[in-house]
């Protein structure tokens, strides 16, 4: 392909990386590409399946093809990387390469202020591809965010799935904040009176967090004894 | 000045990155009952003042200009602040909320819902504007990079919160189901699992 060669770069994977809006991605491991068994079923999701694999792995004689093939071309082995990428992130060596991401901040902090910046994981919506855009989980507030980029926002969110980040924590549960406590919360105020409506809701939340701190309390102590 | 040539006021609110203020009128300037206060907490507080209301100075130096300019900007932003509270001041952000001049709430289950701009200190120069989304009720730093110097003593911890009870209809009804539920491979994170869910309690709602 003609715009690999004018930027420098060698291999496909290392000009697609270092493509701006291609943050997010990390470097799927050769072994684990070259493997068809981890490619099962993808070639009905990806149209020039043979040729767009050729090209990830630069095996492709590019010359061969014009400039609207390889366009179409380029577009396969885009889609075809981000659904490896989707099934390699949640295995062990994955998983390394994304904590370290992680800890960088490459995936961008999280918007709401009393998270204090934490640092978010990407996630999808739903894992069939081309249907709804990455979004960004905080596992401090475990909600879910628009990316802040628009550049972020067309990468297809099936390229990461909806596991990953739980995936992630749950093989790495240090990496889990402490719990919110009542102080991150905003309370809102006029003149520095607490508003009726809101500071009711408020009571009912503190109301549901305290319930959950005993149940989970009881059921620590319910495991000591035994 | 030439006659063609828009008013200080008029291209503050138009620069690029100043899309959050409303202009002040004029009137509400002029008005010295409005500004009390103010004169201690802002250098060259006459200078600026005549600066914004396009009076003109001449015997000014060059160095002057810029302190001078950046004076009538803490000024400027400290009566915002004052005039989005009253009447008038209310109905012209209500006009550049219906705009989506403030933006959308980056929490997906949001929607898009719209957002004010928020402050969280009253002083000026102690933090930087936030916006307050009034579905989940929560406050987010500016998406856009432009907003994030923007001082939140600009717009006040108040206005945010007049702003609802004013114009009740803005807040959208929520939704019980507007909930992220983690889920690894289609199943559910038990509670009591290290990695279970802990702020469940932030984004629930009673009814």
């Amino acid at each position: 392909m003609s715009e690999t060669d004018s930027e420098g770069y060698k291999y496909w994977v290392e000009w697609f990386l270092n493509t701006k809006g291609n943050e997010f991605f990390c470097e799927i491991d050769d072994e684990y590409i070259l493997d068809r068994f981890n490619l099962t079923g993808l070639h009905a999701e990806v149209a020039h399946y043979q040729q767009a694999f050729d090209l990830i792995t630069d095996q492709l004689d590019e010359d061969s093809f014009d400039d609207e093939q390889s366009k179409i071309l380029d577009r396969s082995a885009k889609h075809l990387y981000g659904l490896i990428h989707a099934r390699f992130i949640i295995t062990t060596r994955g998983l390394i390469k994304m904590v370290e991401k992680y800890k960088r901040g490459d995936f961008g902090r999280c918007p709401r202020v009393y998270c204090n910046q934490q640092n978010l994981l990407p996630v999808g919506i739903t894992d069939v591809p081309n249907e709804v855009s990455v979004k960004l989980y905080c596992c401090r507030c475990e909600d879910i965010y628009h990316p802040k980029s628009s550049r972020h926002c067309s990468i297809d969110g099936a390229y990461f799935g909806t596991s990953f980040p739980h995936m992630l924590l749950q093989a790495y549960p240090s990496l889990k904040p402490p719990p919110l406590t009542e102080a991150q919360r905003y309370v809102p105020k006029i003149f520095g009176f607490k508003i009726h409506n809101i500071a009711n809701v408020h009571r009912w939340q503190d109301a549901q967090r305290k319930a959950q701190a005993s149940r989970l309390a009881a059921y620590e102590a319910e495991n000591k004894k035994n | 000045m030439s006659k063609d040539e828009p008013n200080w006021i008029t291209r503050f609110c138009e620069a690029s990155g100043h899309e959050y203020f409303c202009k002040v009128r004029k009137e509400f300037i002029e008005d010295e009952n409005n500004l009390v206060g103010l004169s201690p907490i802002v250098n060259y507080y006459n200078e600026a003042l005549d600066l914004i209301l396009d009076i003109e100075r001449d015997e000014l130096k060059k160095e002057e200009k810029e302190i001078i300019q950046s004076s009538a900007i803490l000024l400027y932003g400290l009566i915002h602040s004052r005039y989005i509270n009253t009447t008038t001041g209310l109905r012209e952000m209500a006009s550049k909320y219906e705009n989506g001049d403030f933006g959308t709430c980056p929490r997906f289950l949001c929607n898009n819902a719209l957002v004010v701009p928020c402050g969280r200190r009253n002083r000026p120069e102690r933090d930087v504007v936030k916006l307050f989304c009034p579905r989940c009720l929560d406050l987010y730093s500016p998406q856009n990079s432009f907003h994030e110097p923007i001082d939140g003593a600009f717009f006040g911890t108040n206005f945010a919160h007049v702003f609802f009870e004013a114009y009740p209809q803005y807040l959208n009804t929520r939704n019980i189901n507007e909930l992220y539920i983690p889920k690894v491979f289609g199943f559910r994170i038990n509670e009591y699992s290290k990695n279970g869910s802990r702020a469940k309690w932030l984004r629930t709602f009673p009814g």
